[in-house]
């Protein structure tokens, strides 16, 4: 039995599809069959993240109203061939999706995969609740700024109420991933520190991923920034992160910037 | 420019942890349930209102929550009868 993994934030723009495809990418490259699912309906973009957006045909909501079947709808990648995709509808509003319907679709996914993705939407409303309704784990992707972290903590809150695990009285294992994390502010003490947001969430730290111009990059290019540059420090970043949720121990290194003399003197800034 | 400033305006990210630490707190005691402050508006404003016409425009209603104690303020301006036209005072 595959593992169901949901990537969620409450905010949006925070990097929670980005880190989707980098984490799943990461993952299916050790060899572990894994599958990507969109549930952001209406607002998909896993698909282009993946550089897989001209191969769509059919998606989660066909799947789950009858018109496809599960194996018609999965894209597998051409980079890596144990990575799947399932697309979000395009077209459809966020009520085409039903609880048993995805419950159905998840099970599946389950039996078949090792690990299965579900990249939620932002928000906290039906799509966001479905998406981690049927989660063993989750990553809760927050920037290190105050309204990240707000959001992050009414996420908290959800996972250890609404998910099938919570209401079955078991735990949901939640992991912090900080994206976007700026050394250079950071050691200015203008950015909340990694140790300020784990206090306030009380969730151990996945990882912590620099903002880069690498994943930027990698965005543009439709390739997950594992697979395209699997060596720049974000990469890294995120390889360490999906070692450490299959369950490796690995130390979490806070990124530093190395500030020379001059700069540190005339105060100057990185970005 | 004083360096007192240039040291305030590095340490912004202690106050955004307390801000936080502070309105987390409150929130997580609350969640799921009403809004406290909206329920008390509302039931002072009944009982107020059984015995004395108010103006909406003289009522002011604040909070402001705390790490260990919250104040609920409410100012209501009543008339005097006296000052009141002789209709209402009746």
């Amino acid at each position: 039995m595959g593992k169901v993994v949901v990537v969620t934030s409450g905010k949006g723009g925070v990097g929670k599809t980005t880190s989707t495809a980098a984490l799943g990418a990461a993952v299916a490259k050790t060899g572990k069959k894994v599958a990507l699912v969109d549930f952001d309906v209406g607002l998909r973009n896993l698909d282009l993240i993946m550089g897989a957006e001209r191969r769509v045909v059919f998606d989660l909501v066909n799947v789950i109203q009858g018109q496809a079947k599960l194996s018609q709808a999965l894209i597998r990648d051409k980079r890596v061939d144990t990575l799947f995709l399932l697309p979000a509808s395009q077209t459809r509003d966020k009520d085409a999706l039903t609880e048993e319907g995805v419950g159905e679709v998840i099970d599946k996914l389950r039996s078949v995969f090792d690990y299965v993705f579900c990249d939620s939407p932002a928000g906290i409303e039906r799509g966001a609740q479905l998406a981690m309704r049927f989660a063993d784990e989750a990553v809760i992707v927050t920037n290190p700024e105050v309204s990240s972290v707000r959001d992050s903590d009414r996420i908290i809150g959800l996972l250890d109420a609404r998910t099938m695990r919570a209401e079955q009285g078991e735990q949901i294992a939640k992991h912090v991933l900080v994206t976007r994390y700026d050394a250079a502010r950071a050691s200015r003490g203008e950015m909340l520190s990694i140790d300020d947001v784990l206090e306030i969430l009380s969730v151990p730290l996945l990882g912590i991923i620099p903002e880069s111009q690498d994943v930027l990059r990698a965005s543009n290019l439709g390739s997950p920034v594992t697979l395209s540059e699997p060596l720049n420090t974000a990469a890294k970043a995120y390889i360490d992160a999906a070692r450490r949720l299959e369950g490796e121990q690995l130390p979490v290194v806070v990124p530093f910037e190395r500030k020379g003399f001059l700069d540190r003197l005339l105060g100057r800034r990185a970005a | 420019m004083s360096l007192l400033d240039i040291f305030k305006r590095r340490s912004s990210a202690p106050v955004a942890r307390e801000r936080l630490q502070v309105l987390l707190a409150y929130e997580r005691r609350n969640r799921g349930q009403p809004d406290l402050v909206s329920i008390l508006r509302e039931e002072i404003m009944a009982v107020i209102a059984r015995h004395v016409q108010i103006d909406q425009d003289y009522l002011q209603v604040s909070m402001d929550r705390g790490a260990t104690m919250s104040t609920l303020e409410i100012d209501i301006q009543i008339p005097n009868k006296s000052a009141m036209p002789l209709a209402m005072a009746g």
